[in-house]
């Protein structure tokens, strides 16, 4: 038996890359085995490798690509890098000015320290259905550029997760960059997460992005985290809310019907009637929230 | 692999294995225990240190991996014999118990500083979630964080 079986300092022994660009690490990713491993921040493969959860048998370090990190707004859209740190996230004045709820999210990742580590790359390709950050670029409507050997591609970030851990990205293939549309005048949006303590994963967590024209609700986006095996969009509640004035009364109608709409399990942080419950009150407050912000800025 | 690093203000050169954890350089190599291996798992905060001067996790960093960087640990605060203020403000509001978690909460608190000279309590509770004092000193602790913020600001 391993000594590596349990939580251990000792990390077992690996062939270590250190690409200079993305190229080279998609050509070293096509050739090599599929017990291989993208180290960005680290933050979830270091923990699980010494837990014994992975294994892999080779890393490859992506961080010093150039140009997968920054923050840049242009042709209306807000472009990350899929290296850009979470903490480089939430301190930034144009997530803060322009996208509220991704600021919110960020806040709400880990420590200072993880952030400070952990990147939006990392963050989405974990594919945890509790990442904070997913829930609020699905939110947003965010599309991922995605680069292999020879093709690039973007897709709707949605559509990237396949279960718990499990993405629709291949072997030689790595994430570039995040990008989503400004949000327009009259936008809001509001991210709200359950755990024991605030450093915890999302028990259940709720994003809800809307924008309103004369007071009624034009489009709206809504993602649950924690309540199915991938982010969930909840599209019978968005529809629900189409063309309709926020007021208490539809409150008490999304907090009714939400919890129809999600698939939660039971685990180790909570059982799924637990869940079903919390859906509700985190949808009460995120309305509530919303409205309260909207009549702030009339 | 070669390795160089500044730790504390000096030029250091390894050669490293991949797998080595940057606390483990930090304990093992350079017999700088003031890092703690607390959870493993970034849960704890007892092996905060500065890499570039922001608050990381030594445990889950690979020391090949910060290749080219300043890392400063507890052992690079004082000046000879001359305690860090903030060293000297978690002594005087008896701050420290059993004292495992307390290098990593001073370089917390290093950092925090850093960013923001007179926190408010509640913004002491947020930045130091990432350290947990299983002694429950919580208090001390915040009022050790006033205390420094203090000396740091006459000076």
């Amino acid at each position: 038996m391993s000594i590596n079986n349990h939580n251990t300092h000792i990390l077992p022994k690996f062939e270590y890359y250190s690409p200079k660009n993305i190229e080279e690490a998609c050509k070293i990713l096509s050739e090599l085995p599929e017990d291989s491993k993208i180290l960005a921040g680290g933050t979830d493969l270091i923990p699980k490798m010494k837990e014994g959860v992975l294994k892999p048998k080779n890393i490859i370090n992506i961080k010093q690509i150039q140009g997968l990190s920054g923050i840049q707004e242009k042709d209306n859209c807000i472009i990350i890098g899929a290296n850009t740190k979470i903490r480089d996230i939430e301190k930034n004045l144009i997530i803060q000015k322009k996208a509220d709820i991704l600021h919110q999210a960020t806040k709400k990742i880990g420590s200072v320290q993880i952030r400070n580590i952990a990147t939006i790359g990392g963050n989405i390709c974990n594919a945890s259905p509790a990442a904070d950050g997913v829930a609020a670029l699905i939110a947003l409507n965010a599309e991922i550029s995605i680069i292999g050997v020879k093709k690039k591609k973007t897709i709707k970030l949605e559509a990237f997760f396949k279960g718990p851990g499990k993405t629709i990205l291949n072997k030689e293939e790595i994430l570039t960059e995040i990008k989503f549309p400004v949000p327009e005048p009259g936008s809001y949006g509001y991210y709200c997460k359950l755990g024991r303590v605030s450093l915890d994963l999302a028990t259940v967590s709720l994003a809800v992005q809307l924008k309103m024209v004369d007071e009624k609700v034009e489009n709206i986006i809504i993602v649950s985290g924690s309540v199915a095996p991938t982010p969930l969009r909840l599209y019978n509640i968005e529809n629900l809310c189409i063309n309709k004035k926020i007021t208490n009364d539809l409150i008490d109608e999304v907090a009714e019907k939400i919890s129809r709409e999600i698939k939660p399990i039971s685990d180790t942080r909570a059982s799924a009637d637990y869940r079903y419950l919390a859906i509700k009150g985190l949808a009460k407050e995120a309305f509530s929230q919303i409205l309260e912000k909207s009549r702030g800025t009339r | 692999m070669k390795v160089e690093l500044i730790i504390n203000g000096k030029k250091c050169i390894f050669d490293l294995e991949p797998n080595i954890l940057l606390l483990n350089l930090l304990r093992d190599k350079m017999d700088l225990t003031g890092s703690k291996y607390g959870c493993g798992i970034g849960e704890c905060g007892a092996c905060t240190v500065l890499l570039d001067g922001e608050a990381v996790l030594a445990c889950m960093i690979l020391a090949v991996d910060v290749d080219g960087h300043n890392v400063d640990t507890i052992e690079g605060l004082a000046e000879g014999d001359k305690l860090h203020p903030i060293q000297e403000a978690y002594l005087e509001e008896d701050a420290i118990q059993c004292g495992f978690c307390t290098p990593g909460f001073i370089m917390s608190t290093t950092a925090l500083l850093k960013e923001n000279k007179d926190p408010s309590e509640a913004e002491i509770r947020n930045y130091l979630q990432g350290n947990i004092c299983r002694c429950t000193g919580y208090v001390n602790i915040i009022k050790a964080v006033q205390n420094a913020a203090k000396r740091m600001n006459k000076k």
